[in-house]
């Protein structure tokens, strides 16, 4: 059985079909990716898995389980986690809130305990931490501990985003464009954390990304997707030679 | 300078960071529990004064600094609290199946106050779901404008314009006028709505708060209910500012429609906006400012010469000056600069002036998106 599946899955904002008839199975273990002109809708069918959109059309199951229409703040609690496109961190917090909030759907919450701080809450705080500090080490984070997103270089920003969404300990990871706004060194860094998320974490890995440099490194299978329709399936190399993709990214 | 070297996660944990808190928080509680002995009555009221507003202002810093939420209608549920205290340790409360009215003891009627504004604030707090920024400031504004009307217009609960005799608190056969034993009920409350406030905030909830303050969606994606974190803020902040209006009612004695205008919905803004949206600190020294402006202004007047100091309207226009000064060149409020003068002595005499200079970014609530 395949770990996601979306079928026959669509949106429309007004007149414009930002997806439209969107067909694919993500297996347990791969890196998939989805790539695409701008405006292709590849955000948009990210924003319908974390179920921010309303699909106007077909379903998604994720582990057998329906989820077209689960509550989005429940999405994370089953194991889908993300990040997103334009950083979306919480700016005021250190690195270490930001990856506590991660651990969110762990959480057990009553405002009286808490108010209180009672020793279950105490004991509940410590083994988050000791998660958190795990991702800490993965990500080679240990510097920037303490510090305030809002001080913290681009490059950084990315890695913590990646890390809070790992926090979540995901079954399936949503990476919105990873290297976007990465230099070349810190994309290779990206490559390798992408691996070892799928090798070492066992994570499997839906992504949207226009490096193709990346794409080719880590992905399994690539969807490409032009005006919200599926145009191209199969391994990096076979897409990079489809006629078709190269008409839509070349025109012609 | 101090370097922390933490060797266990109990460190991050703790409130206390390091031994120098136990010293200045010491010092602090010293001062405070010592001051009815050394100051003549008048200051002993106005320091009760002061943790009243100071309570008011933690229960908005939880909603405006904390969750991002701003709310121009704080004074409704200071002005919920304060009625239900006084009814029902008053007149009390008739019940159409009883003869006589129930009279509540302080211990009852204390809690009661804070649920019946907390209740308030989730019957506020639901419909503004939708609203954020300066959608969220006018309906909350429209809110307050509600129930000052209700507190005029009620007559048979509130008496109106004519007004409210508040009585004396009661415990145990002793009766706690104004002063020394009213002070130290203020001061152990405020103690106690600043702890729960910090351990709140070290906990998950009060972290889901912050996420929705600076990342509705991502937040959502973390798994953070926005609607539950949202009316819980509400309800929180409202109930913690009836609290304040409780204790308000006593310390006042006697209770009119006027003292819970829209002027006092914005003095308590204006206290979380300069004290430093976004700590507790802030709340503190942002009561400070509140009650010590009119008394400094007064004195101030004093050595203007005359044409400007008889001038009416001079005070509310030096008061906007400084809430203008303080929105341009101290976004973080007086617990930013508090912060700044710190990190000078710590550093000295290395400090640079440039140190802050890269975070001058503004609150999400502040930007009113």
């Amino acid at each position: 059985m395949s770990l996601f599946t979306a079928e026959n899955l669509a949106i429309n904002f007004g007149g414009v079909k930002a997806v439209d008839g969107v067909n694919f199975e993500i297996e347990e273990g791969e890196c998939f990716t989805i790539i695409g002109p701008n405006g292709a809708g590849k955000t948009t069918i990210f924003n319908l898995i974390s179920r921010i959109y309303d699909s106007t059309e077909g379903r998604m199951t994720f582990r057998g389980e329906d989820i077209t229409t689960t509550p989005p703040h429940d999405i994370a609690g089953l194991g889908i986690a993300r990040t997103f496109q334009n950083i979306e961190l919480f700016e005021h917090a250190t690195v270490l809130q930001n990856l506590l909030v991660g651990r969110h759907c762990h959480t057990k919450r009553s405002i009286w305990k808490e108010g209180l701080f009672t020793p279950s809450v105490r004991n509940e705080e410590l083994r988050h931490r000791e998660k958190v500090e795990e991702i800490i080490d993965f990500l080679d984070l240990q510097h920037y501990r303490e510090s305030f997103i809002m001080n913290l270089p681009y490059g950084v920003r990315k890695v913590v985003e990646l890390g809070r969404a790992l926090c979540t300990e995901p079954k399936l990871i949503l990476l919105d464009e990873p290297s976007s706004g990465l230099n070349v060194e810190e994309t290779q860094d990206m490559a390798f954390w992408i691996e070892d998320i799928k090798k070492e974490l066992g994570i499997t890995v839906l992504m949207v990304e226009h490096d193709m440099g990346l794409v080719s490194e880590v992905s399994d299978r690539v969807l490409v997707l032009n005006y919200g329709r599926m145009l191209a399936f199969g391994t990096p190399a076979e897409v990079q030679s489809d006629p078709e993709v190269i008409k839509a990214y070349l025109g012609g | 300078m101090r370097f922390l070297f933490k060797t266990n996660y109990e460190q991050d944990i703790r409130l206390a960071k390091h031994s120098g808190y136990y010293w200045s928080y010491g010092a602090l509680l010293a001062i405070v529990f010592a001051a009815p002995l050394m100051l003549d009555s008048y200051y002993v009221g106005q320091m009760t004064q002061l943790y009243i507003m100071a309570i008011a202002g933690v229960g908005l810093m939880l909603l405006s600094g904390y969750t991002g939420l701003v709310s121009l209608g704080h004074a409704a549920f200071f002005g919920i609290g304060a009625y239900t205290e006084a009814v029902l340790t008053g007149n009390g409360l008739h019940l159409p199946f009883m003869e006589e009215p129930i009279v509540f003891s302080f211990f009852l009627s204390f809690p009661l106050a804070g649920l019946l504004a907390a209740v308030a604030g989730i019957a506020i707090g639901i419909p503004a779901l939708r609203l954020t920024g300066i959608y969220l400031a006018i309906a909350t504004f429209a809110f307050a404008i509600v129930v000052e009307e209700v507190f005029s217009r009620w007559e048979s609960v509130t008496n109106g314009y004519t007004g409210l005799l508040v009585e004396y608190i009661e415990i145990g056969g002793v009766t706690l006028t104004d002063g020394t034993p009213f002070y130290f009920l203020c001061l152990g409350v405020l103690i106690a709505v600043i702890l729960f406030s910090l351990n709140l905030l070290r906990s998950p909830t009060g972290r889901a708060m912050m996420a929705v303050r600076d990342s509705e969606i991502s937040a959502q994606s973390m798994g953070v209910n926005l609607a539950q974190t949202k009316t819980t803020a509400f309800a929180l902040s409202a109930g913690i500012t009836g609290l304040a209006g409780a204790l308000f009612a006593h310390k006042l004695g006697f209770l009119s429609p006027e003292s819970f205008t829209v002027l006092q919905s914005l003095e308590l803004l204006v206290l979380v906006v300069v004290g430093g949206l976004g700590s507790i600190h802030g709340a503190i020294f942002g009561a400070m400012f509140v009650l010590a402006l009119p008394q400094a202004l007064a004195i101030l007047k004093d050595y203007l010469p005359a044409e400007i100091a008889e001038t009416p309207g001079i005070e509310p226009f030096i008061f906007g000056l400084i809430l203008v000064f303080f929105i341009i060149f101290e976004p973080l409020g007086i617990y930013g600069r508090w912060l700044k003068v710190k990190l000078y002595f710590q550093m000295f005499p290395l400090y640079k002036k440039a140190t802050f200079k890269r975070q001058k970014a503004y609150m999400k609530s502040e930007r009113l998106k």
